[in-house]
């Protein structure tokens, strides 16, 4: 219950600070992407369900305040948080290269999706340039963010299995 | 015995393929939904806007303040070379004034002529400060006031005197504001020395590389336009109120059909340093059908 509560504080303080602290750390107008950090994260620490939950309710908090239709943006960001829950059986806390190959992946799909379906299906063709930049700067400066932002979620996510794996041992 | 038993206490729990399945369909749902109608945008903004609002605003605050203190010390230097040459300038400028005076004396009376007072009147504004931005793609941001503050759907908003954007969704404490760059945006305008009619778009690609945005659908066959043309909305538009300013033209292009041109403008509002806006608090009169 308590883990449920914090998640979802965890989601709404990550969306507060994406669309306020991350514009004023933005470099040339690209601000890094915390949210796709959060719902990879959590798809890779507690597996498909947790991640595309915390995908749905990122994207649609951005759906309500920035997106032209509910929906759009929570689809994506579920998909991502579900496609990295498949990698949670070869996740290891420990191992920090699994979860920045992951969380740069899901940034460059991202960027990818929303350059398909919002720019060019409205015959912005130029893909060069978009991925030059927009994607791959967004991508490289979330990379940097992950080195700050993971391991705090990793350590709360930790903090909770012990408290879980305890409260069990007592009742056996 | 049957190896199913279930045993009791557990909870059934739902396999994340099918919540998957669920949580699809109910997206795709609400995309038909809220792009047909606007059943959603009121409860859901509301419900939204109360939870993440105060906290938006909270974080802004403090970083506006931080960012002001940075940026004050960076200035003070600059100030000090800024303050000697803005002393020369007020000198040479006070005589353009007493010029500009007696112009403004006749266009005073020419327009008394002409009747024009209604197209220049003044609007209603309110101040509201900038609270929340968008990611890379679309240039949209938040503002502070919303509906309790008697804002409305497609009010306009304005800052340096010139068109930042309009309001394309709101709540009662927040609006968002899709500026006028946004690569989705087009804005109806015109020249405002000949009276051309064109077509105003974003674009987040030459915004990138060199500030601009561009233009099309301009038809200029006596080549009366020229660059540094003034470009403000347009009495035709149906969203934004006339006469406000755009921007000015910087590059002009003739397309391939030898009848529209089409270019680039300089928006008349630095978007990179904006903080505070002014919401005009009037809507553009529509006919309903």
């Amino acid at each position: 219950m308590w883990r449920k509560i914090v998640i979802a504080c965890t989601v709404v303080i990550c969306f507060v600070l994406q669309s306020t602290c991350m514009q004023w750390i933005s470099l040339g107008n690209i601000t890094p992407n915390l949210l796709i950090i959060i719902t990879a994260a959590y798809g890779f620490m507690r597996g498909k369900k947790s991640g595309l939950l915390v995908g749905f309710f990122c994207g649609l908090l951005t759906d309500i305040f920035f997106g032209e239709v509910i929906g759009f943006y929570a689809l994506i960001y579920m998909y991502i948080g579900y496609a990295n829950g498949l990698f949670h059986r070869i996740f290891f806390p420990e191992d920090i290269k699994l979860p920045l190959f992951l969380i740069v992946v899901s940034d460059f799909l991202y960027g990818l999706t929303v350059y398909t379906l919002m720019f060019l299906l409205r015959g912005r063709f130029e893909l060069i340039y978009y991925i030059g930049h927009i994607i791959l700067p967004e991508m490289i400066y979330t990379i940097v963010l992950t080195f700050f932002v993971y391991p705090v979620n990793l350590k709360i996510n930790r903090k909770f299995d012990e408290i879980e794996k305890r409260s069990e041992k007592k009742f056996v | 015995m049957s190896p199913v038993v279930k045993k009791k206490g557990t909870r059934y729990h739902l396999p994340s393929k099918y919540i998957l399945l669920i949580l699809t369909i109910l997206c795709v749902g609400l995309m038909l939904i809220t792009l047909t109608t606007d059943l959603f945008r009121g409860p859901l903004n509301r419900v939204a806007g109360y939870i993440t609002t105060p906290f938006q605003a909270g974080v802004s605050e403090v970083g506006t303040y931080l960012n002001d203190r940075v940026d004050e010390l960076a200035q003070i230097r600059d100030l000090l070379e800024e303050n000697e040459r803005l002393k020369q300038t007020v000198d040479e400028q006070s005589l353009q004034i007493i010029q500009l005076q007696q112009d403004r004396y006749e266009l005073n009376n020419l327009r008394q002529l002409y009747d024009l007072d209604q197209e220049y009147q003044e609007y209603d504004k309110i101040g509201a400060r900038i609270i929340g931005a968008d990611g890379n793609w679309f240039s949209a941001f938040l503002i502070d006031k919303g509906e309790n503050d008697g804002l409305a759907l497609d009010m306009n908003v304005i800052a340096d005197g010139g068109l930042v954007g309009r309001i394309t969704a709101i709540g009662p404490t927040w609006a968002r504001v899709t500026s006028v760059i946004a690569d989705n945006a087009n804005v109806s305008g015109m020249v405002l020395s000949t009276s051309d009619r064109l077509i105003v778009s974003g674009s987040l690609e030459s915004m990138n590389r060199s500030g601009e945005i561009s233009f099309s659908q301009l038809i200029d066959s006596p080549n009366n336009v020229i660059v540094g043309d003034k470009i403000v909305t347009s009495s035709i538009s149906d969203k934004y109120l006339p006469g406000i300013l755009i921007g000015y033209i910087t590059k002009i292009n003739t397309d391939s059909n030898n009848l529209s041109k089409s270019g680039y403008l300089t928006p008349a509002v630095d978007f990179a340093h904006l903080d505070e806006v002014l919401v005009i608090l009037e809507v553009k009169q529509t006919v309903q059908e």
